[in-house]
């Protein structure tokens, strides 16, 4: 089987966010860039079907080259190769266009990729690279086991989950569930070492067209202080009288 | 040329969001100068959406589409859309909505924007308000596709009563066994259960509360106010609540009208995903607790003390109110 897990880079989670050049950039100034965590569970998920069924694991980004700190973190964890498609990721369509071209020539038979990028939170990447490549797809998915040719997959619904039966090949965007939290895995110095040694392609990207663009960004207004109460009938006269929420 | 707006349903009956995204639908339209129409499965009431502005429900009535299928419906969609000449379409911010979306987006080549809490800024340039980092900022995005695809926000417009009467009319589209090469073999869900993404009312349990055995407080108090349980990512990585309660921002979004936050600290990572709330009572036996900061109303004290007490009053409260 071969994998190929897209990886979005992103701010920390601790990020404190601020726009630059008049708020219509996102300010990288002091920001530490990560692997998306919804892309970790995947990729760590993809490390079960390497250890387990002999798969080999690709990784690839959409980035420039300041990307490639965060791919070689991936490398570390485990994966044997990556692709870099230089160009800047402004658009989920032009994003999911450039990994398409990827797979074609690649011929992946499962892709893993993320519910979401927790910087733009667009969540399409995943859905439309599955369209445009005719391939089975399930998002919000917690669980995957592969067999042959056939995939069982839990995705989380409101409220509750789902099992769904389907065949390779197969696009998921995954989240936490795909493993547990404590089995995430942590690049160790062996897996830095030879990380560096295992090879990242770089390719220009192809012709595609973006379909969308932030034009401006702005924050949320500064919150009014709390108001704190001592019983719990000051607490529910005010969310009735003044929230007007119960 | 028309607005569509896809109005999810469950057991035959619309949900609260399809209301809103009517609603939103129609904001839309007024704007264009043109018309809402909706696209509805196995819907029995469908002349309810002419309150919120509909002027045309499709209503697709088949056995297959049953269960939500991504795949089939995005394609029924793409094909209502296409029938109706709809330059822009309507999603929610479900699961489901958030599932098809992207399919439908590259099927009709459209630009897609989800998260939308707003009205359009402007219709030529098309440019419409998003939350993005996680809710700690918001984006103007512009569309420049022909066809154009919004996910509003769960909670951010909210219902607007727009009297129009909605014709109904049987429509079908044309799927192929490709439509349903995913397959659903099991739903697990309890039913009944107000969920996390549809609640008016969340309340939420973090490590302050010790351990799972003391979760009967939280699902009593969830039980008085008709609201969703909730909890933090500790207390679903420790197993003590199941994974679909983990809220924030690599959880499950919430954007309720109250969220009670009941021992959570208001780490940087929670916060991004409850933000969107629009009141929030946090109580917590720390007052430096980063949380109360974030918070509308609060109560410094002990879980233990505070919540028994609080589910009393609204006991009464209820009574009274009934
Ligand atoms: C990459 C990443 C992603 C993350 N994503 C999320 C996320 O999506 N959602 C999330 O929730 N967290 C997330 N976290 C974890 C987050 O950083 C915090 O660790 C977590 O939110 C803390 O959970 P908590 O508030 O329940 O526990 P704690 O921080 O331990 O807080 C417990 C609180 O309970 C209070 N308390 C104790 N006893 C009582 C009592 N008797 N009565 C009242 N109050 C009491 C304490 O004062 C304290 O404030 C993420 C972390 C990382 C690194
Ligand atoms: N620039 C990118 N390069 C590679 N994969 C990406 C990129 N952006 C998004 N993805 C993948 O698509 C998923 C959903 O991202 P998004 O649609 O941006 O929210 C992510 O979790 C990644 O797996």
């Amino acid at each position: 089987m071969k994998i190929l897990v897209c990886i979005s880079n992103v701010p920390d989670t601790t990020s404190k966010i601020n726009f630059t050049e008049g708020d219509t950039k996102f300010d990288t100034n002091g920001v530490q860039f990560v692997i998306n965590p919804n892309d970790e569970f995947g990729l760590t998920r993809a490390m079960w079907f390497k250890e387990k069924q002999g798969a080999t694991v690709h990784i690839a980004t959409v980035g420039e080259a300041s990307v490639e700190p965060t791919m070689r973190k991936a490398l570390a964890i485990g994966a044997d190769e990556a692709i870099r498609v230089n160009a800047l990721p402004t658009d989920g369509f032009f994003v999911a266009e450039q990994l398409a071209h990827i797979i074609k020539d690649g011929a992946y038979d499962l892709v893993i990729a993320g519910r979401e990028s927790i910087d733009y939170n667009g969540g399409m990447v995943p859905g439309i690279l599955a369209t445009l490549l005719g391939m089975n797809f399930v998002n919000s998915c917690i669980n995957l086991e592969v067999d042959g040719n056939t995939a069982t997959a839990v995705r989380e619904i409101d409220g509750g989950k789902e099992t769904l039966q389907t065949t390779l090949p197969l696009i998921i965007g995954g989240q936490k569930g795909l493993v547990e939290e404590s089995d995430l895995k942590i690049p160790n110095m062996r897996g830095i070492m030879m990380a560096r040694k295992k090879t990242l392609t770089v390719v220009e990207p192809i012709e595609a067209v973006k379909a969308t663009k932030d034009t401006k960004f702005d924050k949320p207004a500064a919150k009014g202080a709390v108001k704190l109460v001592d019983s719990v009938d000051e607490l529910v006269n005010l969310l009735h009288n003044e929230a007007k929420v119960i | 040329m028309s607005v569509l707006v896809y109005t999810e349903s469950e057991n035959g009956k619309f949900k609260k969001s399809a209301f809103e995204v009517a609603s939103y639908a129609k904001a839309v339209a007024d704007q264009l100068g043109s018309s809402v129409t909706a696209i509805s499965f196995n819907t029995e009431d469908n002349e309810s959406l002419g309150a919120f502005g509909v002027s045309k429900v499709l209503n697709v009535s088949d056995d297959k589409l049953a269960t939500f299928n991504a795949q089939a419906y995005a394609n029924s969609i793409a094909q209502a859309a296409t029938k109706e000449g709809a330059q822009v379409i309507i999603v929610s911010s479900s699961t489901n909505s958030k599932f098809l979306a992207p399919i439908l987006t590259a099927k009709l080549k459209a630009g897609y924007v989800p998260n939308v809490v707003a009205a359009p800024d402007s219709t030529a340039p098309f440019i419409v308000k998003r939350t993005v980092f996680s809710n700690k900022g918001f984006a103007h995005t512009e569309i420049a596709t022909e066809v154009k695809i919004i996910g509003v926000s769960n909670n951010s417009f909210g219902l607007k009563e727009n009297q129009t009467t909605a014709s109904v009319e049987a429509f079908n589209a044309d799927l192929g066994d490709g439509d349903f090469a995913v397959k659903s073999t099991e739903i697990d869900k309890v039913a009944g259960q107000v969920t996390i993404a549809d609640a008016e009312i969340v309340v939420s349990g973090g490590r302050g509360l010790k351990g799972p055995e003391n979760w009967g407080m939280i699902e009593e108090l969830a039980g008085v106010l008709g609201a969703a349980t909730a909890c933090s990512k500790p207390v679903s990585d420790m197993g003590w609540r199941p994974h679909g309660e983990h809220v924030g921002q690599t959880g499950k979004p919430v954007a309720s009208n109250l969220y009670i936050a009941i021992g959570i600290s208001g780490a940087i990572q929670h916060l991004a995903g409850v933000s969107a709330s629009k009141t929030k009572v946090v109580i917590n036996s720390d007052p430096e607790a980063p949380f109360f900061k974030a918070a509308d109303y609060g109560i410094v004290g002990d879980a233990f003390e505070v919540v028994p007490k609080l589910i009393e009053k609204l006991k009464e409260f209820k009574a009274q109110n009934a």
